[in-house]
């Protein structure tokens, strides 16, 4: 088709697909200006001076709730979420490569985990952490909640990676004599690293993102989306938006190194 | 000669019985941490859940017993059905909605953009908002649709309304728009990624048996989308079902959905009651997914 001039049909549908995209960026962009409002501007335009006022009173412990707290155990809990995510989705990316009973039970599991609605799984485990007498805490019962909803992710795309995987790359070491470790750690393991990385990303942040299922399950202390729904019905000024521009900076820094990370890699076997 | 071959045979007999043994027990030890997880935080909560469902409970705790009247609250009380009605509702129409624009989003993607390097590019561009927070994303709406937002203004200045309306922001407008604002990329994933798997030859061959644009579309095109549609479709109507922070932002308190509901009742620590309403909940979402699975095998597609 690319030897063909560009149809009536290109520019309509490139004009909305122009419109979906103000349409995702559009609002953001507002927060993001709103958020340098002056100190006696308010929740909507016009700026009245720009300032960083807004910024300056997110980190004054008491005017806001506990926001540093809130986002170190954001911070943490999506990094336990990330790895555990990563090792099980692998380990159960290679249990799936080959026929084993209940396969096929576990991995409707895994689709399981992934419609019921989140809510549901938050009541669960509080009530299951209740009956038991442990104390939900966002380190226990919040760090299984985000599993939850991290593996299935990670598992599909597990399974859809070896399911286009060759395994004549791993016969080929093996007939040159690697070990199985060796075959996994100097042939697998390099091809699916981008995969992997991809998986990490999700894993962070659906996790860091997370509060539909934290909400039974946090314990004492709030996690940073706990706290920002709670500020939107409490706060009314723009401090507001500047948490909003502070999370969403963290989330695009986040993505940002990712994508670098698996640029990086790609790279480094393109040299190899 | 014989006896001599066979000791080795033999002696090599053992160590092949035990690798055989630890390679069979493999996948069982790697899927262990996964069915562990799964057990421990899916299916253990949603049996205790189906259990407690029938529990006796007043303002203070839940008493062990097997009663039916958490069942009969849910199910005989008008403002229930409604709320469950109104669920269906936003469902409906995000569906529809996000079916309609995840569809020409991915086309445009998958058929119009012509080098692989700015498919990728123009696909990161929509994914990326959906990599921040969900909260965040609501609250972005207030400048653009309050009373006084942009919206609001431009048209009073423009003098196109006499007073700014009130029923863009909290209102039933808002959670729609929200929603769709929220998970479009669930639709456009799925359906971009069973485009892209569409053989090229297949169009051509459709244009060279005479076949229109809109033809091709419909008949070819289409077609072969459906399972992309159907594993989008699965994510926005159980995310749209499970709801309830949209709904209670965007629409200022002034709309229901099940989880609102259900949420609602823990926090007054009627977990019974909750969970009742969770039980008739996910019996709707399972049956809604079982549905659709029947049209298309996932685990094929992947």
């Amino acid at each position: 088709m690319s030897h063909e001039k560009r149809t009536f049909e290109f520019y309509v549908l490139a004009a909305f697909f122009a419109l979906f995209v103000l349409f995702l960026y559009g609002p953001l962009s507002a927060i993001l200006i709103l958020s340098f409002q002056g100190e006696t501007g308010g929740l909507t335009f016009p700026l009245n001076g720009v300032s960083l006022h807004w910024f300056a009173n997110l980190f004054e412990r008491q005017a806001v709730g506990d926001f540093g707290g809130s986002f170190e155990r954001s911070l943490v809990l999506g990094l336990m979420v990330m790895v555990v995510t990563v090792i099980v989705s692998l380990l159960a990316g290679l249990a799936f490569r080959r026929k084993f009973r209940g396969a096929t039970a576990l991995f409707y599991l895994a689709i399981a985990s992934l419609v019921v609605p989140s809510i549901i799984i938050s009541l669960g485990i509080g009530v299951v952490f209740q009956q038991i007498g442990f104390r939900p805490a966002w380190y226990t019962s919040a760090f299984g909640a985000h599993l939850t909803w991290t593996l299935p992710f990670g598992v599909l795309i597990m399974f859809a990676v070896f399911n286009r995987f060759s395994p004549a790359y791993e016969e080929a070491a093996r007939d040159l004599g690697a070990t199985s470790w060796q075959t996994f750690v100097h042939v697998v393991l390099p091809m699916i690293a981008p995969s992997l990385i991809g998986v990490g990303l999700f894993g962070f942040t659906l996790s860091y993102d997370e509060f539909a299922r934290t909400l039974m399950t946090s314990g004492t202390f709030n996690t940073l989306p706990l706290e920002i729904y709670g500020m939107t019905t409490n706060v009314t000024t723009p401090v507001l938006y500047a948490l909003g521009t502070v999370t969403t900076v963290f989330s695009f820094l986040v993505i940002l190194a990712t994508l670098g990370a698996i640029v990086y890699v790609g790279r480094r076997r393109a040299r190899a | 000669m014989t006896v001599a071959l066979e000791r080795p045979a033999i002696a090599a007999a053992p160590i092949r019985r035990r690798r055989f043994s630890l390679s069979a027990v493999t996948p069982y030890l790697q899927s262990a941490p996964l069915a562990f997880i799964l057990g421990a935080f899916l299916l253990l909560p949603i049996i205790m859940i189906v259990v407690v469902s029938f529990w006796d409970y007043d303002f203070a705790a839940m008493y062990p017993d097997f009663l039916t009247t958490n069942y009969s609250d849910v199910l005989g009380s008008w403002v229930t059905w409604k709320t469950y009605l109104n669920t269906i509702k936003f469902a409906a129409i995000v569906w529809a909605l996000t079916l309609f624009i995840g569809f020409w989003v991915a086309y445009f993607l998958a058929f119009h953009i012509r080098t692989t390097a700015m498919q990728m590019v123009l696909f990161l561009v929509c994914t990326v908002p959906f990599l921040t927070s969900n909260i965040i994303r609501m609250i972005s709406w207030i400048p653009v649709l309050g009373r006084n937002g942009l919206i609001n203004s431009t048209l009073v200045h423009m003098g196109l309304v006499p007073k700014p309306i009130e029923w863009l922001l909290y209102s039933e407008f808002a959670v729609v728009l929200a929603m769709v604002h929220l998970y479009t990329l669930f639709m456009v994933t799925p359906i971009f990624n069973t485009l892209m798997r569409i053989d090229k030859s297949l169009v051509e061959a459709a244009r060279d048996a005479g076949a229109s644009g809109w033809q091709v579309l419909w008949n070819v095109i289409i077609p072969l989308a459906k399972p992309g549609m159907a594993i989008g479709t699965i994510f926005v109507v159980t995310l749209v079902t499970a709801d309830f922070s949209t709904v209670q932002v965007m629409s200022g308190g002034q709309s229901a959905s099940v989880a609102l509901m259900m949420k609602n009742q823990m926090s007054l620590l009627q977990y019974p009651a909750a969970a009742a309403n969770a039980v008739v909940l996910l019996i709707l979402v399972l049956l809604m997914v079982a549905g659709i699975l029947r049209i298309v095998d996932i685990r094929r597609e992947l």
